[in-house]
């Protein structure tokens, strides 16, 4: 029985076996290995992402189904192992020049990882709740892994405060769910649900369970930890947060709200709607003001995850593979904007102003455009990829009913656009300055370059994930 | 020749593609080579869409040529022409070789330019020719990107704020429309344009926020389309985009702007409110008159007092759009007729206007009307082009401009006779300004400094008028020419139209 759970959950077992076995060859080799340790690290991802991608179809559970191995958490598995191991091998440069690579950083992402793995395959309260905070603790460590800087360690505390504000409330989302339910099952959950309406218990329950989600995707109101730890972690942690981290929380929320209260779509509709509208305006609106690239993207992610929660909201399986699409877009893009952010530096120092961006299209033509190409993606301006990650979701939200939230998600892009564009514009119509002269190393050239490319070319048949998304989704919906 | 049309759309993107990644180097020779590559290619585009209109069939009304593939998420590329689009897909070809050689004298950035102006071809030929509703959406919208580049990049001092004044109110518009977009794919069960042309949408009176819509789901999707094309059109009083974008544009960008992109919204209304939303269209159309009307007097009174060329231009052009919309929102054959021609009409001579503009910019670097004056004496060719163009923008008998104003005008007079009335006004003060104008640039004594050594045009620019002289005229003594193609597709229109409304108007009976 024992090794029928453990082969279940073996792709997470290896990667903490991973973890621990870097720790030991970090801890007790005489020379300092840390750059092979992150190289491993990173090979450990891939191949733990080529592992889960080529598992047999089909839902596996695990320990009397409080974990499960199906198309939903393959498909989330698989975008957070490679957005991780993109956003590792990116690091090492990085970290390599501001003299921070230790080998405590590749090992905190291993161990997040499988925290994350383990948040999307959760089909119980308290196994969420392990992978949960299995994640959240490596991240409060590595948002301030740059220990001499205040601003990182500050990232660091706001992180750790308001992270354990959010797990407190979703604690007691989850007694309360308990309590007026009888199980900690998300099987037992949704038997004790029924149908909507809810007992009031339970819609206590559930509201306190969404707010502790929506902070970890950081949705308005709950995003105000965002921008500060965007901004005051080092570079590399931040593409980590905007990647891997984003796909773990929304997956999670999508399993609590389909498997566990998939009876009651209508009491939860509301509160996603709301987070979905108050994130799409806040990530528009508070972004214009911002100089600091990291903080604004920072906004832009609160807005995507804005648009991805919309798929949520229409509370169907059209709009749960929209989430999908969506997420593996917004994973692509950031981890090509990031390619770049990271080597956004002039004199050995990391420049953050998007003002440096001034007419770099004439220094780098070549990146220029790739970034250009990102940013109207981002916008979601046809017909790059982008477009589609949000057409998906319109579609699910108005064939949902929701049409008054779709109108709000394109008023909001709109707002939005202006300032993807002014990046766009610096760079081609503004004011020539010395702003960068960083070097970009090949790997980051080549993610950067590629995931410009797959904007553009994916609207062929944007590489078949439409189809995978599909299946995916479909398991949420037995 | 199955994918003349996919080749003709993409011809010029593979133009793009070659210039993006096998030209290299900033000298001259590397900025001749993208030139001449890019005038190859829109050349080639135009004679490939030779046989389009030589095979086309006017009798059938129908879409011709059509390619159909599945694509994603149950949406299909689908290509097709019928009447009304062919002659836009014309339009197009026909002048991008013009605006690539009215681009002989840009310096900065050449490979760029031409890539950005190539990619731009295909997009607004993917437009004409797009038969799936998300399909169109995506060229329509995509044409943004190379345009706000055109203005940022090459645009004049204010070319910052024009550009982003450009992209946001059209993006503003075009969003709206997906949504209605993806509620009419909802409905219909379809994206596919032939069917849901066919397809009666609900009009059945809807109540939103305690206020009742007469016409229902198809006024507002209606006005989810007609936030887009209006912008795009662009209507009064959504317009003031336009003057921005034309004054900061370059010359090349300005006649794309005024001859090809600007007759998009004016298809959008004839492709998909009139035959799709025909209660909505109904319900709005006095309210589109109104408009209409205020956009013809208003914005010529305001290009009456212009100062800088290309300003009264794009004002005029706004006011010419004014006839444009009345003439289709007369939901009549000649109206319709009328609105089509002045389109294609408006094609030749506002683009041929802003070229002449450019002409003497190049010479002058201002465009300010008081800084001329006299050209006449040292300038007698030009003086002759640009008369011609002047009496086309005021619709003078023997100019194309005369046939589409008084087709619009017949079919508003028939419709409403009071818009017809207003309407009027418009061609007396085009004439009032468009004069004006000719007066203070070609007549008067030639005194201004810089002006006394100004060189006539040369051959390139002569050159590059002359299929515009030629065009203008011919469309003026033989507008048959178009009528012919367009006639049978807009007479089903609007017989399919009246139908629509006919049922309507029974079922309204009946209750």
């Amino acid at each position: 029985m024992l090794i029928e759970n453990l082969a279940v959950v073996a792709p997470e077992l290896a990667l903490a076996v991973a973890a621990m076995a870097l720790l030991m060859w970090g801890a007790f080799s005489p020379r300092d290995p840390s750059g092979s340790v992150l190289w491993v690290a990173t090979g450990v991802l891939v191949l733990a992402g080529l592992w889960v991608g080529f598992q047999p179809e089909g839902a596996q559970t695990a320990f009397d189904g409080s974990f499960v191995s199906d198309g939903f958490a393959r498909f989330a598995k698989v975008l957070i192992l490679f957005g991780g191991a993109a956003t590792l091998a990116l690091s090492r440069d990085y970290l390599a020049r501001h003299d921070i690579l230790k080998f405590e950083y590749p090992v905190l992402i291993l161990l997040a990882t499988v925290g994350m793995l383990v948040m999307v395959s959760a089909r119980d309260l308290i196994v969420l709740y392990m992978g949960l905070e299995l994640q959240s603790l490596a991240l409060y460590v590595i948002a301030a892994f740059r220990r001499d800087s205040a601003r990182s360690t500050e990232a660091g505390l706001k992180y750790i405060v308001l992270g354990a504000l959010s797990s407190g409330l979703l604690l007691y989302g989850a007694s309360l769910t308990y309590g007026y339910s009888g199980t900690t099952a998300f099987a037992g959950i949704a038997a004790a649900v029924g149908g909507a309406p809810l007992s009031l218990g339970l819609i206590f329950g559930l509201v306190f369970l969404s707010a502790g989600m929506a902070f970890k995707v950081s949705a308005a109101p709950f995003h105000m930890w965002t921008p500060d730890v965007y901004e005051g972690s080092p570079t590399p942690v931040t593409a980590f947060f905007a990647t891997a981290p984003k796909v773990a929380a929304a997956a999670m929320f999508a399993r609590i709200l389909f498997d566990a209260f998939g009876g009651a779509v209508t009491d939860w509709q509301q509160i996603l709607a709301f987070l979905s509208v108050a994130s799409m305006f806040l990530g528009a609106v508070a972004a214009i003001g911002q100089r600091n690239i990291k903080r604004l993207m920072a906004y832009s992610s609160i807005g995507h995850m804005g648009f991805a929660l919309m798929g949520l909201a229409a509370g169907t399986e059209q709009g749960a593979q929209s989430l999908l699409i969506y997420l593996a877009i917004y994973v692509t893009m950031n981890v090509g904007v990031f390619a770049f952010i990271l080597n956004m530096e002039k004199d050995g120092k990391t420049v953050t102003d998007i003002g440096a961006l001034g007419l770099y299209s004439q220094v780098h033509p070549a990146r220029a455009a790739c970034l250009a190409v990102l940013m109207f993606s981002l916008a979601g301006v046809p017909p790059l990829v982008g477009f589609f990650g949000k057409f998906y979701v319109l579609v699910a939200a108005i064939n949902a009913g929701l049409v008054w939230l779709a109108v709000a998600g394109v008023i909001a892009s709109v707002i939005g656009a202006f300032y993807y564009l002014r990046i766009v514009y610096l760079m081609y119509f503004g004011e020539a300055v010395e702003g960068l002269d960083g070097t970009m190393p090949a790997l980051h050239w080549g993610f950067l370059g590629a995931s410009a490319t797959a904007m553009v070319v994916g609207i062929v048949n944007l590489f078949g994930v439409e189809t995978i998304a599909a299946v995916a989704a479909s398991t949420l919906f037995p | 020749m199955d994918n003349l049309l996919s080749l003709i759309t993409f011809l010029p993107l593979i133009g793009a593609f070659v210039l993006l990644v096998f030209l290299r180097g900033e000298d001259a020779a590397a900025q001749g080579n993208a030139k001449l590559l890019a005038l190859f290619t829109t050349s080639a585009t135009f004679l490939l869409s030779l046989f389009v209109i030589i095979g086309f069939e006017p009798g059938d009304t129908g879409f011709q040529f059509v390619e159909e593939m599945p694509w994603l998420g149950g949406l299909t590329y689908k290509m097709g022409v019928d009447g009304i689009s062919v002659l836009f897909v014309m339009l197009t070809t026909f002048l991008m070789p013009i605006v690539i050689g009215a681009s002989w004298h840009v310096e900065s950035r050449v490979k760029e330019y031409m890539i950005a102006f190539l990619v731009l071809e295909t997009l607004m030929l993917g437009v004409f020719c797009a038969l799936d509703l998300v399909l169109f959406y995506i060229f329509f919208e995509a044409g943004l990107i190379p345009m706000f580049l055109i203005i940022g990049i090459w645009g004049g001092k204010e070319r910052i704020y024009a550009a982003f004044k450009f992209f946001l109110y059209t993006f503003l518009g075009s969003v709206l429309m997906l949504v209605a977009m993806i509620a009419m794919w909802m409905a219909a069960g379809t994206t596919d344009i032939p069917t849901l042309l066919t397809h009666q949408f609900s009009s059945d009176p809807l109540t939103v926020l305690g206020i009742t819509i007469v016409g229902g789901v198809q006024t507002l999707m209606f006005l989810a389309f007609f936030a887009s094309f209006a912008v795009k059109m662009p209507m009064w009083p959504v317009h003031t985009w336009l003057p921005d974008a034309h004054v900061q544009a370059p010359t090349a960008g300005s006649v794309v702007l005024a001859a090809i992109l600007l007759k998009m919204g004016g298809y959008g209304f004839l492709r998909f409110s009139i035959p799709m939303f025909p209660v909505g269209s109904m319900v709005m159309q006095d309210f589109v008159f109104l408009l209409s009307v205020i956009a013809i007097i208003y914005t010529s009174l305001v290009a009456l007092v212009q100062e800088d060329m290309k300003k009264l231009i794009a004002y005029s052009s706004v006011a010419h759009m004014g006839f444009v919309t009345m003439g289709i929102f007369a939901l009549n054959q000649q109206g319709m007729d009328g609105a089509i021609f002045q389109m294609i009409s408006h094609g030749f001579i506002s683009g041929a206007l802003f070229m002449i503009v450019g002409v003497i910019y190049d010479r002058m670097h201002t465009r300010e009307i008081a800084a001329y004056g006299g050209l006449v004496i040292r300038m007698p060719v030009f003086a002759l082009i640009f008369m011609l163009f002047t009496m086309g923008n005021v619709g003078l008998p023997g100019t194309s401009g005369f046939v589409g104003e008084f087709l619009t005008l017949a079919g508003a007079f028939q419709t409403n006779s009071w818009v017809a009335f207003g309407a009027a006004f418009g061609v007396i003060l085009s004439a009032a300004y468009a004069l004006w104008l000719y007066r203070r640039v070609v007549f008067g004594d030639l005194i201004k400094g810089g002006l006394k050594t100004i060189e006539d045009m040369d051959r390139r620019e002569k050159l590059l008028f002359a299929p515009l002289v030629a065009m203008t005229l011919l469309l003026g003594v033989y507008p048959s020419l178009v009528l012919d193609v367009i006639g049978p597709s807009v007479t089903a229109l609007v017989d399919q139209t009246e139908t629509a409304l006919a049922a309507r108007a029974t079922a309204l009976a009946q209750n």
